[in-house]
Formats: structure tokens, sequence, C-alpha cells
């Protein structure tokens, strides 16, 4: 099935099915042809094409020069980044696991996001941060982790989380095109999920969020990989006679709050949905807001869905009682129907 | 392979005039900005932190010396020193110092973000060790770009203890970049003596772990930091990879401001030990006996330099604060 995304953005250029990681890669290499000031660092980037696949091919295209397999040591790798995009080059550095951001977060938060600001605007830092983050594939604790919340709290950094194959080219095209540093959150359990993709390079606009699918009674605003599952929650709920609305903010940092505060207005009703733990997740940011704006538009409280106060569990039977999907997407939506 | 520090040759360094009057002013201008600059925070006019430099001059001055303008450093939160020797403006310091919208970050950094790209200073910073990765990237793309220039980073005896100081040295090792890497080792980790921080007695040893050269100088001696530097940038820019230098110096003033707070953490004897072998008397002294330069014209670069450093207090004084509704300069680009 054709997503609404590729139907209503990319209906009059020629696209053809990509899995997500074919996306991400084909994105990242048409930005390196645009740029000869991009490169690729990481552990395992070149030679071995990283451990998703997600540099496949690269190494033979852009060569060593501008592909460059690093020590396992992420604070240098980043820092590597921050001084070569303070010296002009667009680094495109690669995290692997999005876990992995704790060994290097200072190079990330106090370096990266700081320098322009600190520095009164003297530079620019265009650094690109990849990394794969989301629970689904039993890599527990320490490899599963969906960190947006951390990241979107700090100034001077932007964040996105491709939904889709169609959003890992995109997002990735304009974080690396962009000025800021700028974490691209790919998620594991999509790297090989299909959708379709224009041949072009393009870019889609940081900041702007995405109405997936249209509907009048409820709205559901969905991160990353659950944008996927609550328009399969709205498939469900469809046969049912309600219609959601599904709203992918696409960048949760800077996040596009004027296309919520719209849909709420129409709709009354708003269920927030991502796989980090709900507390102090983007949801909670995204409730204030919704209550500070658009409160007297509001049939019942904004409703928050995310994994409960825990680490990611190993077991399989855990890890899928641990992370939201479409039956919890659709049973939250029928609570809030039920208020009036 | 393994490969112990070398000790600079002590012998009398062959160098020209001209480097021994700059290496004299520049260390002269960080004595002079650092002096006044205590004497600001002390009347209470300063904001913020100060971690001054006076007593490692010869440090800056030595390595700054040995480096072109369109060179690259990184610096530390005591980083005043190295930015004056890089050739970053009085004015510009002191208004930000003071917190004003003409100081080097227009006010948003203070002392420990001062920078200027236009003289290769790619900041001071507030995080110990943190500046030793960007000097690397800043190398990356010297390299990347084909151009000749190096990086020079800057850090203290305490900042070897951190990660990335052993990241950022493996990586640039390992990548062969023209990084050197310049250790101030001023003995004290904040307050905390090196003895009871690293079982080490020579920093310069941690650079065989990562198939680095070393060398160790005396940090009180500008020349000899000069020569060092000179070897280890050439060396650099000739694509034979990183290296590291410790120089043994000492700080006059305590981690931060002008005096010790609490307990005493080191004698007066030892301050007074320091203070007899101080940087500046020496390159004084030495330039008089061998008739580089007269009294006369050393005492016109104290002269000279208290004339510009007044000048850029009264600049910084007089320059107007940053206006509030600017919160959200500079926060994103674009």
């Amino acid at each position: 099935m054709t997503s609404m995304t590729t139907t209503t953005e990319a209906a009059a250029v020629a696209t053809r099915k990509l899995t997500y990681v074919k996306a991400f890669n084909e994105g990242l290499a048409q930005a390196m042809r645009e740029d000869e000031n991009v490169f690729v660092a990481g552990e395992d980037v070149a030679g071995y094409g990283g451990v998703f696949r997600m540099f496949d091919n690269l190494l033979d295209e852009f060569g060593p020069r501008r592909m460059i397999d690093t020590p396992i040591s992420e604070a240098a790798l980043v820092g590597l980044g921050v001084g070569a995009a303070a010296r002009g080059l667009r680094p495109v550095v690669d995290l692997m696991f999005m876990d992995f951001i704790g060994v290097c977060l200072d190079q990330i938060v106090n370096q990266a996001a700081k320098m322009k600001y600190m520095f009164g605007g003297a530079l620019s830092v265009p650094l690109t941060i990849t990394t794969a983050s989301g629970a689904g594939l039993g890599a527990a604790a320490q490899h599963s982790q969906s960190l947006e919340a951390w990241l979107a709290h700090v100034p001077g950094l932007k964040v996105v989380m491709p939904c889709d194959a169609y959003t890992a080219k995109g997002l990735t095209v304009s974080a690396i095109r962009d000025d800021n540093p700028t974490v691209v959150m790919l998620n594991k359990v999509l790297l090989g999920s299909t959708g379709e993709v224009p041949e072009e390079i393009y870019g889609i606009p940081l900041g702007q969020a995405h109405t997936a699918r249209q509907g009048s009674d409820v709205t559901v605003i969905a991160l990353g990989r659950m944008v996927g599952e609550a328009l399969a929650a709205a498939d469900e709920l469809a046969a049912e006679g309600v219609e959601i609305e599904v709203i992918d903010p696409r960048t949760v940092q800077p996040l596009d709050t004027e296309t919520m505060f719209a849909s709420v207005r129409r709709t009354n009703r708003v269920l927030v949905v991502h796989e980090a733990v709900t507390f102090g997740g983007l949801g909670a940011e995204i409730a204030a807001q919704i209550q500070d704006v658009v409160f007297d538009y509001l049939d019942a409280p904004v409703l928050r869905i995310g994994a409960p106060f825990s680490p990611v569990p190993f077991s399989p039977v855990l890890e899928k009682a641990y992370v939201p999907d479409r039956a919890r997407i659709a049973q939250g939506c029928r609570r809030l129907l039920e208020r009036s | 392979m393994a490969q112990r520090a070398s000790t600079a040759s002590k012998k009398s360094p062959q160098v020209s005039t001209a480097v021994i009057k700059d290496l004299h002013e520049r260390m002269v201008r960080i004595r002079l900005f650092e002096t006044e600059a205590g004497k600001l925070m002390e009347a209470g006019k300063l904001p913020g932190f100060l971690h001054l430099y006076v007593g490692q001059e010869a440090v800056g001055a030595g390595v700054m010396t040995a480096l072109r303008d369109d060179d690259q450093i990184t610096s530390t939160h005591r980083g005043h020193g190295h930015a004056v020797a890089k050739g970053v403006g009085f004015r510009a310091m002191y208004a930000e110092l003071y917190g004003r919208v003409t100081g080097a970050c227009l006010g948003r950094g203070g002392s420990m973000h001062i920078n200027d790209l236009t003289r290769g200073m790619l900041g001071a910073n507030g995080i110990v060790g943190a500046g030793v990765p960007i000097a690397v990237g800043a190398a990356f793309a010297a390299r990347y770009k084909g151009e000749d220039s190096v990086a020079v980073t800057f850090f203290g005896d305490g900042s070897t203890n951190i990660g990335a100081f052993h990241e950022g040295a493996n990586m640039a090792a390992i990548l062969g970049l023209p990084v050197v890497f310049v250790c101030e080792n001023n003995g004290y980790a904040e307050f905390t003596p090196q003895s009871a921080h690293m079982l080490l007695t020579d920093v310069a040893d941690r650079a065989a772990a990562y198939g680095m050269p070393s060398v160790i100088v005396d940090g009180m001696d500008a020349v000899a930091v000069h020569r060092a530097a000179t070897d280890a940038v050439a060396r650099a820019r000739s694509g034979a990879g990183p290296m590291m230098i410790e120089a043994k110096t000492y700080r006059y003033f305590d981690h931060q401001g002008v005096k010790g707070l609490r307990h005493p953490y080191r004698s007066d004897e030892e301050v007074a030990e320091w203070k007899a072998r101080d940087p500046i008397d020496l390159i004084e002294t030495r330039a008089l006996a061998d008739g580089t330069a007269t009294r006369a014209e050393l005492d016109d670069v104290w002269r000279r330099t208290r004339e510009e450093i007044a000048e850029a207090i009264v600049y910084a004084e007089a320059s107007p604060l940053p206006d509030p509704a600017d919160l959200l300069l500079n926060v994103y680009s674009g």
C-alpha cells in the first residue's frame, strides 16, 4: 500500500520502492555528490558499510578520504565532527546505537550545541549525527532506547525522527544541508521496511509536521515508528466509524506545534504516542503546549502513551508488552471518545 | 612502538633576536592582561569566573611564536594567555569579561569561551579535555581541504585523566593528523597536586601509549618552548603526524581568581621557588646579557602594553550591555 506521505508529497516525481535503510543510504550518497565538504566518519562505516548496512557501497564511490573508519571512541568521533564543522566541513558522524550517546554527550551538548551561541555567532556547526534508536529487536536495555527527549531539551540541537523510507531520505538530506548540529534518529525496526521514494535528491523541511492521515474525531501525534502504528490503529478504528487524524512531527526540535493546535481545534481530542518512556517524554511537552494554547477546544485531557518507567527489557514477551503499539493507540482513542 | 619522552636540550638555544623580542612582548601582554583582569575581579567589576594564566606565559608565547595565523588552537578554561598570544585583541577580550555586547562572544560566553576565528583561536573551553577532540577535527579539516595548517591543543596535567584526551590522542595518531598536543603541566588539577591524581611523574609518558613521540621542556623558558614547538609544528606540517610537548610550568594565582579561598593547598616556599624562575625575568635577563635588547627597549614594551590595556578597559567599560530582547540570538543558524 502506498503511504499517504508519498501520495501527498511526491505524486509528480518518479518513485520506486526502497527500504528505509536504502533510502537513507541514497540520500546520504546524493548529499555527498552535491557537496564535496560532506564526509562520513564512524566505527565500521567505511570498510564494513555500517553494522546496519547504512553505508553500503559508499567507500567504493567516495573512497577513504570521505569515508573514515574510526576507533571506538565516540567522544573523539563527535569532537572530530565538531572541529571539522567549525572549520567549514559538513561532517556526518555515526553513533551506531543511540544508547552510545552517553559516552559522548559532552561533545554534543556542551560543544556542538553551544558553540555558535557561546562564540557570539562567529561560526556555525553543520554537523549531522546519525544513529539507530528504538526497541523491538531483542537488543535489551543498552541497545534499544529512544532518547529524543534528552536531545530536544538542549538549545542549539535539532532532532529528526524518520518514520518511513520517504522521510529517512528527505530528513537526512535536510539534516546534512542544515547549518546546525542535527541528530538523525533512524529506527532499527523500520530499517527493512519499504516505501515509495523519489529517485532525485530532496529535502524535507525541518520543523514542519506532516499530517499523515486526516480525520475528525481524535488527533494522534505519533513519533518515529509510532506513526506507522498510529496509521494501523486508524484503519482499525475506521472500521468502527472513528476517524483519527495522525500527525507526524518529523522533527521534534524544532517542534511544529501550530499544525498540532490546528488539528486539535477541529478534533477536540488528542493522544500523543512515543516509544520512549512516558515520564518527561516529548508527550509531556506537547501536552503542556496544547493546554497552554488550545485548552478551550479540548473535550478531554490530553492522553499520553509511552513506555513504562523501566529500562527496555530483553525477553521478547516483555519487550512486546513494553513498547506501545496499534492496539494501545486504538484503545486510547476509544477512551478519549468515551468522555464527552 | 613505545617511545619514551625525550627531554629538550638544555644547551644555549639559537633563536633570532626578533623571536626573543616577540616572545618577550607576548609574555608581557599576557602578564599585564591577566594582572589587570585579576584587579578588576577583586574590585567586583567582573561577573563570573576568572582562571588566570600568570606564571605560564612562556608556554603560550613559546608555542604561538611557532605558529602561523592560519594554524588553529583549542584552549582551556585557563585560556586568556592563549588568546592574547594568538593575537586576539584586548578590547574584545576585556569587553567580554565585562559581559558587554562588544565582547569576543557578544557577551554570551565570558572568560571561558573567548574565541577569534580570524586568528585561528577556536575557543577557550569550560569542559576539561573537551578541546582536544575539537583540535583533532580542525586538523582533519585542514588535511581534507588540502591545506598545510596544523592544530595545537592546549590542556593541563589534570585533563590527561579524562577520556576525551585519550580518545583524541589515539584518534589523531591513527589518522596521522597534524596535531600538536601541548600539556601545560602546572602541577595541579584545580587544587589536587599531580602526585595525588596520577602515578606518573611525566605526563609526556602518556604519549607513548598512542605511538606518539613526546618531549619535555622547561615551561618557564619561553625559548625552550619555542624551539620544541617549532620542531613539533614542522613535523606535523610535514605530514609526520601528531606529537606531544609537556611543558613543566606553574600557576602563580589560584585555580580560580587571585587568592585561595580556603585551606592552603601549596606552600609559600613552593610558590616562591617557582617565582624565582619567572619566565619574563628569565627572558629579560637573557636579552640584556647577550645584547638582544636594552633595558629601555624592554621597559618600552611594558609601557606600551600598559597604555593599550588601559585604553581597552576604558573601551570595555564604556561599551553597551547586551539587550535582553536579544536573548535568543545565535542559538541557531538560519
